[in-house]
């Protein structure tokens, strides 16, 4: 076990998340054999690996979507998940896959339409209520399926590299968003990407994860002494956790 | 390219009319019987003298057709949904399915006239048999194609199985059920004729066989153009229900 338990300011009671001794196999192929990770209230952490290196399959089992084979997993709080592809549904218009989880919720159609009439606009998609998804440019997409993860559940967010097929400039302005919204409705985030500035941009914490059989390598705390996250990029201190951070790639 | 005439359409239609003058010229320049092989005209001339009598027969079969057909779906519906819905149904059905097809429809239709007369019933009961194959078969691969990353995205919006139903399997699956419901199409006027062939004194099936036996070759091709015409603008109603139904699929796919 490489876990490195960090001092958190955090009491036991404000761990949302926690996996304990985790393992996960796919017939012959063991993805984890044994990991520990955990994640408390109101912090946005990352985790940071190689491409199938089992992230994804991480995000699942946080979801319950699919059985472990041993250990625990303790999830507090409602989940929304934003999945790796945008799956926003085609036959459906902008504001029917938005509202979709409302729907199947049982909201009224008028509190669903007057929810999505208050919501487009956080995402810059007002206007777009009756395209349809291949009307969407890949940004677009994004934030649509980003909103219907909202709908879905606003206290624990997995997004697995919800920005990772967009441009710099689409991705700049998303993780910015992303950081508006979480000071709007203080919801704790949990993301995966493969990009590291994004990691050191967004995260209290990050946990990076080595290739399969996958297991924590290490657990990062990113302290910045300024708190405004969007002083961060030119600050000296990510180069240092750059340069720590690469060390185990 | 719209705008321009359509080339791909202008082929069939020039090929059509260049067999249509060479039969006619063959059949006239080397006097052909009009019982071994009629001429375009004779057939035309065939079709408007016997209006009357082939609309009569031709609704009758239509009935039958489209009666089958409502029934197709709706069975195939029914069954698909169950087949989806437990594997186990599934693998027990589905090769039976496919082994119920290879047995000759020809071979079970003097038997279902045997059960059920010579009404209407046992011509339903063909076209349903004919016809419920290819939707259900559409159906059960268009619900079986979903992605598990579609799945999963239902359960974290915590969907009763109902809901994923309606508001995923049933407008995935609408794709193949569409591809599926043009085959059983097809077939399935020439099917209600199959059943009319054996029995009965309606049907254009009827009408065919009556003309063959008085060696009224003409008249049995006017019935065959007759059928093929049904067929042709079934088909083409589908197609266009289709393209509206599934417009989020062939606007995007013109894009
Ligand atoms: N349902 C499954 N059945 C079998 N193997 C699977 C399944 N899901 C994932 N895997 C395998 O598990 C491994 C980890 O996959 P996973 O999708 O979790 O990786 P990832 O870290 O998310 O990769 P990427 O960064 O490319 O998205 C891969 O080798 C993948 O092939
Ligand atoms: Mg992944």
């Amino acid at each position: 076990m490489l876990t490195m338990p960090l001092q958190t300011n955090s009491s036991l009671n404000d761990t949302v998340i926690k996996l304990e001794h985790v393992g996960k196999t796919f017939g012959e192929m063991v993805v984890f054999e044994d990991i520990c990770l955990h994640v408390n209230r109101g912090e946005i952490v990352s985790i940071l690996g190689s491409s199938g290196s089992g992230k994804s399959t991480l995000f699942n089992i946080i979801a319950g979507l699919i059985p472990i084979d041993h250990g625990k997993v303790a999830v507090r709080g409602t989940v929304g998940y934003m999945q790796q592809k945008d799956l926003l549904l085609p036959w459906k218009t902008v504001a029917s896959n938005v509202g979709l989880p409302l729907k199947l919720k049982g909201f009224a159609k008028e509190d669903i339409e007057k929810k999505i009439k208050e919501y487009l606009p956080l995402v810059g998609l007002e206007g777009n209520e009756d395209k349809y998804p291949f009307q969407l440019s890949g940004g677009m997409r994004q934030r649509a399926s980003f909103l219907r993860t909202l709908m879905t559940a606003e206290e624990i967010f997995l997004l697995d590299e919800a920005f990772g097929s967009l441009d710099s400039i689409t991705r700049g302005q998303m993780q910015k968003w992303l950081l508006d919204m979480k000071n709007k409705f203080d919801n704790t985030v949990v993301l995966i990407t493969h990009d590291i500035d994004e990691a050191i941009y967004l995260s209290d914490r990050i946990y990076i994860i080595s290739k399969i059989p996958a297991e924590i390598k290490k657990e990062i705390k990113v302290d910045f002494h300024n708190e405004d996250k969007n002083k961060r990029l030119l600050s000296p201190r990510t180069l240092e956790l750059k340069q720590e951070i690469l060390k185990y790639f | 390219m719209k705008k321009y005439i359509n080339t791909d359409r202008i082929y069939p239609i020039v090929g059509v009319i260049i067999t249509l003058v060479l039969w006619q010229l063959i059949v006239d320049f080397r006097n052909v019987p009009g019982y071994i092989l009629p001429s375009p005209t004779k057939i035309a001339s065939a079709l408007i003298r016997d209006f009357d009598l082939i609309r009569f027969h031709s609704s009758r079969t239509l009935y039958a057709s489209f009666i089958g057909f409502g029934f197709s779906i709706g069975l195939a519906f029914v069954l698909a949904i169950v087949m989806d819905s437990f594997e186990i149904i599934k693998k027990a059905l589905y090769p039976l399915l496919v082994i119920s097809q290879t047995v000759p429809i020809i071979a079970i239709a003097p038997l279902l006239i045997i059960w059920f007369g010579f009404g209407t019933l046992p011509k339903i009961i063909i076209v349903v048999i004919v016809c419920f194959f290819p939707i259900v078969i559409s159906l059960v691969h268009g619900m079986e194609s979903i992605d598990d990353d579609y799945l999963r995205l239902f359960k974290t919006m915590k969907a009763t199985k109902l809901q994923i139903f309606y508001h995923l399997k049933l407008p995935f699956s609408m794709v193949h059920f569409f591809s599926g419901l043009k085959i059983a199409a097809t077939y399935m006027i020439m099917s209600a004729v199959i059943g009319e062939w054996l029995g009965g004194d309606r049907g254009i099936g009827v009408y065919m066989l009556r003309a063959k036996n008085a060696y009224a070759l003409d008249r049995v091709f006017a019935s065959i153009l007759v059928i093929v015409i049904m067929s042709i603008l079934i088909i083409y109603a589908i197609e266009f229900i289709g393209i509206k139904v599934l417009h989020w699929q062939t606007e995007r796919d013109e894009e």
